[in-house]
């Protein structure tokens, strides 16, 4: 059997100079599949998408029969500030000169989005409300715990108009799937889910560049590249698990993945459509709001997430669900891998 | 000094500029100096968790401005991100751009301090 090994960051997070490849090497010896070809992917928040993207090109290809794709990212020995500095330092050099953080993108566009589509302030809280909710079912979730709105609208700024609740934790965590033929797949299991669409594309990485504030190019063109590729369109979805790294995300990918029309996806929100019972839940996992985003991870556990659904494995928050959608963003949007995958 | 936005022969503006028109593929040949010009607050943020070497809170905007009349019917606006030389803005307000020669503690970050220049505009409510 052909082995390969995709670990997706897997470094102590704001390592600066120490040579760490040769973490994949050591994990390939520990679970003893020696000789199997090892490989380090790294993009930042969408590590674990593009190690996804790497999993599936490798069996899809041929070059391997059966690929572990692990995640894994360390992120509590830093202070706030210092991970803040770490994850902003992605940014363009005019743009990390002026200290901009992640945090302060999601801020200026949640602003403009309110603004602009005379959205309620409280729909971002519901998101955070929603994803907390849903967390207290996952046992491998940072937070269990519930909020409501109010909580929510009355924590501290971090970047105006959104506070505290508005934002992913930092999380030391990790993830793996494991990719092989559907052939393979057959004899080992009845139950399985295959990637049947994926597609990964870029935006600028000067982020007031973009035309629009509100589009994310990246999420906009690897969702049609991924529906085209399934054969699928958004109203095939059953269960989705977006990137809301700051609450102000999920509203910008419901719209890039023509989940919602543009300036509407809170309307969505406000009527329950993302909830576990509505109509597409989205983030049954918790999303990074409660899950928690150890970067590397990310990508990865929103694929575990997925296919927990589509084989009926995801306990107390398990949905109906034949058809998922992932999708995994770098950076602001700088560069995005969505993923869709069905249940066999 | 000068705060130049990049041009290509098709009229399409950036700032920063690029070996290459993101639009187009050009390159970029000429320059448009903002420092002097009046430019629109499109959003804003108070950023009040800043990195190490970054002022707290950390008021920041995205600025519109009009270069219509320099881009033979190409692009009509370029936009910047910046610091605010105040905590009060609010979008649409007018602001025009103040040089400052240090925009954050260059040996704080994570970024080696020779790596970029540090200098830069903040933008001032006219």
């Amino acid at each position: 059997m052909t082995v390969a090994v995709v670990g997706a960051s897997m470094t102590k997070f704001g390592q600066r100079d120490a040579w760490v490849t040769g973490i994949m090497n050591a994990l390939a010896g520990d679970i003893g599949v020696m000789p199997a070809y090892t490989e380090r992917v790294d993009q930042t928040s969408s590590s674990g998408g593009a190690g996804i993207f790497e999993a599936w090109q490798s069996v899809a290809s041929g070059a391997s029969e059966t690929t572990l794709l692990v995640g894994a990212e360390k992120m509590t020995h830093r202070s706030t500030a210092e991970t803040t500095d770490v994850i902003a330092s992605i940014t363009h050099p005019e743009e990390y000169k002026h200290g901009v953080t992640l945090p302060s993108f999601a801020g200026l566009t949640a602003r403009h989005y309110l603004e602009r589509f005379d959205a309620p302030r409280d729909s971002l809280a519901k998101v955070a409300v929603k994803n907390h909710r849903n967390g207290v079912d996952n046992p491998h979730a940072q937070f269990q715990k519930e909020i409501d709105v109010e909580t929510a609208l009355e924590s501290p700024i971090v970047a105006d108009p959104l506070r505290l609740y508005d934002f992913c934790p930092i999380t030391d965590g990790s993830a793996g799937i494991v990719f092989t033929t559907e052939e393979r797949a057959q004899e080992i299991t009845d139950d399985y889910a295959v990637v049947s669409g994926i597609a990964g594309a870029t935006d600028t990485q000067v982020v007031h560049e973009r035309d629009d504030p509100t589009v994310m190019g990246g999420v906009v063109e690897s969702g049609a590249r991924a529906y085209e590729r399934a054969g699928i369109g958004p109203d095939d979805l059953d269960v989705a698990e977006l990137h809301d790294m700051f609450t102000i995300l999920e509203f910008l990918q419901m719209e890039g993945l023509d989940i919602a029309d543009q300036g509407e996806a809170w309307q969505l929100v406000e009527e329950g459509y993302t909830e576990m019972d509505g109509e597409l839940p989205v983030n049954t996992s918790g999303g990074l709001k409660s899950k928690g985003h150890p970067l590397g991870a990310s990508g990865v556990a929103q694929g575990y997430e997925i296919y927990k659904q589509l084989v009926d494995e995801a306990g107390p928050r398990q949905v109906d669900a034949e058809t998922g959608l992932a999708c995994n963003v770098g950076g602001f949007g700088n560069c995005v891998i969505t993923t869709i995958m069905e249940a066999r | 000094m000068s705060f130049d936005a990049h041009r290509c022969p098709n009229g399409h503006v950036t700032y920063p500029g690029h070996p290459r028109c993101p639009t187009c593929g050009e390159e970029q040949t000429d320059t448009i100096d903002l420092a002097e010009r009046t430019g629109d607050v499109v959003t804003w943020t108070h950023s009040t968790k800043t990195p190490p070497g970054v002022r707290a809170p950390n008021t920041l905007a995205i600025v519109e401005f009009d270069v219509s009349g320099e881009t033979d019917g190409g692009d009509e606006f370029v936009r910047a991100l910046g610091q605010v030389t105040t905590d009060d803005i609010e979008t649409g307000d007018p602001v025009e751009p103040v040089y400052v020669e240090e925009l954050r503690d260059p040996e704080a970050g994570i970024r080696e301090p020779e790596s970029q220049d540090w200098n830069g505009y903040r933008f001032e409510p006219v």
